[in-house]
C-alpha cells in the first residue's frame, strides 16, 4: 500500500502531522508559524508540557492538522510530559490512530541528539520528514549542511526552515504539498521497543557517522554564550547576578508601575464620580459605583504591575536564563529536598501557580514532582500583587532607603523572599519527615545558547496575559464583586434602625459569624467576609474589601480604598493581613490543577490545610508581635 | 588504547572529580556505583542520550556556587549541566 488511502482514519480528513524533537529545538515556534497559533515559546527545555493541536493551511491551500508535542530525547518517556509524546506516536491514545507523518524537528546548529532520535522515530513505522529548524542561525555561524547526503543516509526527505522568519517555511510546505500530490507514504507496522544502552550507543554512533559525512561545523562554537556564562555561571558573580536580578524585578514591579496605576485609578475615580453625579443616589448608582467600580476597578488598577512582572519573566525565558538559574540553584534547592529543575516551575509560579504546577511535568522523579507541586503555591503569584500593594501603599511610608531603594519596594521584596524561604522550608520538612529514605534524584539539563529575546514574541505574550487578566476581571472578579455588593446591601435595615445600613446586611451576618475565629489574628468582620470570595481568586479580596467599605461609606470615598484602610485598620491588623496572604490557601483553580496533575484529591486537602495552618500561625505571630512593639 | 591492550585504569579520571577547565575524552561509562533514585542502567541511558558517549570530547566549563556542584560540561557542541555524583559514572582520560 503506497497510495494516499493507506492513512489511518478518515481519508478525507486533513493529514495529521506530529511535531517531534529534542527539547528546545523550536517545535512550538514551528507550530505557531504553521498554524498561526500563539502558543507560548521560550529558550529552555520543557516549555511545552501538553499536546496542542491546530489546523494549518499551506500557501497552496491544502489543509493539515498539526500536533505539537513536548520535547523528548527518546520515546522511553521518563517524565509525564514525555509520556504524552510516546503515547501519541505509538497510537496509545484512545480514539486516536497514529499520526500520518512525523515532522522531526532538529536544531540545525546542533543535530547530534536529533539525528539519533530520528533513527529511533523511524522504528515507529510512521513516515518521517526531517525539518532542520533555525537554519538562519546555523548558516550565520558557518555550519555547512549537505541536504542530499543527509537525506540519502537517513532515507527520508530533509528540508530546512526558520520558523521565526517570514517565508521561513516555504520548503516545508513545498515538501508537504508534494507528498500529498505524490500519494501519502504508507504507515507501516511499528517495531519500536525501549532501547537499552547498547542500542543507544549504536544509534548515536550511526548518527555521528551520518553527520560527519553531511555536516561541517566551524571549530569555534558560540563564544558570546561562553563569555556571558563566565560571569552568569561564576560561583560568586553568578549567584550575585541572580539575586540582583530578582531584587530589581521586585523593585521594578513596585516603582515603575506607579504612574500607569495612578492613571488607571484616576480613570475609575472619575467614572465613579460622574456616575454618582449623573444617576443620583439609589440602588442602581450603588450597584455601579460600590459594586462594579469599587470592586473591579480596584483590581484592574494593578494590571501594570502584573505586566511588568510578566515582562521580566518572559525576557528571562527568551534569553535562555532559566536553565542557568536552575544550575545555580540546584544545590540550594537540593539541600531543601527539591530538584534543580524545580526552580523553573517555581519561578513561573511568580506569574501564576497554575502554569508553574503544569511545568513540573518535566520533573521525572515523582517525589520531586509532588513536593514541587505542593510548594509552588507558596511562591508569590501575580494575584497577590494587588493585595500586597494595597496594604503596603496604605501602611508603609514611601521613604527612600540608602538613597537607592524605596522602603515600599523593600517590603515587597521581603514578602517575595518570605514566600521563597517558606517554600524551601516546607520542602525541607517534607524531605525530613516523608521522603528521608529515598536517594537523591538525578539532575541533567541542557544549557541552551543565549538568544536575543524577540520583541514580537514578548509583546504578543504580554498582550495575551493582559487580555487573560482583563477577562478574569470581567468574569470571576466582576461576579464576585456583584455578589459582595448584594450581600453588603441586603437586607436593607428595618425602619427606625440606627447605625450604618451595612450592619444589617448578609455580609455583616457572615462576617460576624467568622469573625470570632479570626479575631485572634486581628481581622475584623469586613476582612472576614472578604476572605470568602477571595477563595475564588486571591485578588478578589481587594475587590471585596473595596465593595464592603464603599457600601459602608467609610472614610472619604474619593481617595480610594487604600486611604480608607489606613483609617480603619491598625498597623498590626494590616501586617497580619499581609502575613496571611503570603500563605493564604490557594485559589480554586490552583486546587483543581493540583487535583488534575497529581491524580489524587488527597494532595488537594494536604496543600489546602497546610497553607491554612501556616497562614493562621504567621498572622497570629505577626499580629501579636506588632502589638507588643506599638 | 583499551583495557585489553594494557591501558592503565589508574589514568582514568571520573568526570565528577574533574576540576573546572579540564578537557578529556570519554573512555567508558560505568554507572553501577552511582546511588540515585533510578537504576544504574537508566543513568547510563540518560548520559548516553545527552551525548556522553565513549570517544566524545568533554570540557568542564563551569562549576556551581556551592560545593562546586553541579558542573556544566561541553560535550560535542552542547552544554550539559549535571551533578558531580552522576558525572562520577563518566570516566575520562
Amino acid at each position: 500500500m503506497t497510495d494516499a488511502h493507506a492513512r489511518d482514519g478518515d481519508e478525507n480528513a486533513p493529514p495529521r502531522l506530529a511535531l517531534v524533537g529534542v527539547p528546545n529545538c523550536g517545535k512550538t515556534a514551528l507550530f505557531n508559524a504553521m498554524t498561526g497559533s500563539r502558543q507560548k515559546v521560550g529558550n529552555y527545555a520543557g516549555v511545552t508540557v501538553e499536546r496542542k493541536t491546530g489546523l494549518a493551511v499551506s500557501p497552496a491551500r491544502f489543509d493539515y492538522t498539526v500536533i505539537d508535542l513536548p520535547g523528548t530525547y527518546s520515546l522511553r518517556a521518563r517524565s509525564p510530559d514525555e509520556e504524552i509524546t510516546r503515547d501519541v506516536l505509538l497510537g496509545h491514545r484512545s480514539g486516536e490512530g497514529r499520526p500520518d507523518l512525523i515532522v522531526a524537528v532538529a536544531d540545525a546548529t546542533n543535530m547530534r541528539s536529533a539525528i539519533r532520535l530520528v533513527l529511533e522515530l523511524q522504528t515507529t513505522g510512521i513516515p518521517v520528514l526531517l525539518v532542520l529548524n533555525m537554519i538562519d542561525i546555523a548558516l550565520r555561524r558557518g555550519v555547512e549542511i549537505d541536504l542530499d547526503q543527509l537525506s540519502a543516509a537517513l532515507q527520508l526527505p530533509v528540508v530546512t526552515a526558520s520558523a521565526v522568519q517570514k517565508n521561513g517555511l516555504s520548503a516545508v510546505w513545498d515538501r508537504l504539498d508534494g507528498m500529498r500530490a505524490e500519494g501519502w507514504p504508507a504507515l507501516l507496522p511499528g517495531s519500536w521497543h525501549e532501547p537499552g544502552g547498547t542500542e543507544l550507543r549504536a544509534r548515536q554512533r550511526r548518527a555521528d557517522e551520518i553527520l560527519r559525512h553531511s555536516v561541517t561545523v566551524p571549530p569555534k562554537p558560540d563564544t558570546l554564550t561562553n563569555r556571558l556564562d563566565a560571569v552568569l555561571l561564576h560561583p560568586v558573580w553568578g549567584l550575585l547576578s541572580l539575586l540582583v536580578l530578582l531584587f530589581v524585578m521586585f523593585q521594578a514591579v513596585f516603582s515603575w508601575a506607579q504612574p500607569m496605576m495612578d492613571l488607571i485609578g484616576f480613570g475609575f475615580d472619575t467614572l465613579g464620580a460622574a456616575l454618582k453625579a449623573g444617576l443620583g443616589p439609589g440602588l442602581v448608582e450603588s450597584f455601579l459605583v460600590d459594586g462594579v467600580i469599587a470592586g473591579v476597578g480596584s483590581v484592574v488598577t494593578f494590571l501594570p504591575q502584573i505586566l511588568i512582572l510578566f515582562l521580566f519573566i518572559l525576557l528571562l525565558e527568551d534569553f535562555g536564563y532559566m536553565a542557568r538559574a536552575a544550575f545555580l540553584m540546584d544545590r540550594i534547592m537540593g539541600g531543601a529536598g527539591l530538584h534543580g529543575r524545580a526552580f523553573i516551575p517555581l519561578l513561573s509560579s511568580f506569574a501564576c501557580a497554575i502554569p508553574g504546577i503544569m511545568a513540573t511535568r518535566v520533573i521525572d522523579n515523582r517525589r520531586d514532582r509532588l513536593t514541587t507541586i505542593l510548594v509552588a503555591p507558596l511562591m508569590t503569584c501575580s494575584a497577590r500583587i494587588p493585595v500586597y500593594t494595597l496594604i503596603i501603599s496604605a501602611f508603609i511610608p514611601a521613604r527612600p532607603v540608602l538613597g537607592l531603594f524605596s522602603l515600599q519596594g523593600l517590603v515587597m521584596f521581603g514578602l517575595y523572599a518570605m514566600g521563597i524561604l517558606s517554600a524551601l522550608a516546607v520542602s525541607f520538612i517534607a524531605k525530613v519527615m516523608v521522603w528521608y529514605r529515598e536517594p537523591a534524584p538525578t539532575f541533567m539539563l541542557e544549557l541552551p545558547d543565549y538568544k536575543l529575546p524577540r520583541a514580537r514574541n514578548v509583546l504578543r505574550e504580554l498582550l495575551n496575559r493582559a487580555s487573560q487578566f482583563l477577562k478574569r476581571a470581567g468574569t470571576t472578579i466582576l461576579s464576585m464583586a456583584i455578589l459582595m455588593w448584594f450581600l453588603a446591601s441586603f437586607p436593607t435595615p428595618p425602619d427606625g434602625a440606627s447605625g450604618p445600613a451595612i450592619l444589617h446586611s448578609y455580609a455583616a451576618m457572615i462576617g460576624s459569624l467568622i469573625e470570632p475565629l479570626l479575631l485572634p489574628i486581628g481581622f475584623n468582620w469586613q476582612m472576614s467576609v472578604a476572605l470568602v470570595p477571595g477563595i475564588a481568586a486571591r485578588e478578589v479580596v481587594v475587590a471585596a474589601l473595596g465593595t464592603v467599605y464603599s457600601v459602608q461609606g467609610a472614610g472619604d470615598p474619593s481617595t480610594g480604598i487604600a486611604s480608607v484602610l489606613a483609617q480603619q485598620w491598625s498597623l498590626a491588623t494590616a501586617l497580619s493581613f499581609l502575613a496571611w496572604y503570603i500563605f493564604a490557601p490557594q485559589c480554586l483553580s490552583t486546587l483543581a490543577v493540583i487535583r488534575r496533575e497529581t491524580g489524587a484529591s488527597r494532595y488537594v486537602w494536604i496543600s489546602f490545610f497546610y497553607m491554612l495552618a501556616l497562614a493562621y500561625a504567621a498572622s497570629f505571630i505577626t499580629y501579636h508581635v506588632t502589638l507588643l512593639f506599638q | 588504547m583499551n583495557i585489553a591492550s594494557g591501558f592503565d585504569l589508574a589514568e582514568l579520571v571520573p568526570l565528577g572529580a574533574a576540576p573546572r577547565g579540564m578537557r578529556g575524552v570519554i573512555h567508558h561509562i560505568e554507572a553501577s556505583q552511582i546511588n540515585a533514585s533510578v537504576s544504574s542502567a537508566e543513568i547510563e541511558r540518560r548520559l548516553l542520550e545527552f551525548g556522553f558517549l565513549e570517544g566524545a570530547e568533554v570540557d568542564v566549563l563551569h562549576e556551581g556556587p556551592i560545593g562546586r556542584d553541579p558542573i556544566a560540561v561541553r560535550v560535542n557542541g552542547a552544554t550539559i549541566a549535571l551533578r558531580r555524583s552522576e558525572a562520577m559514572a563518566i570516566l575520562v582520560r
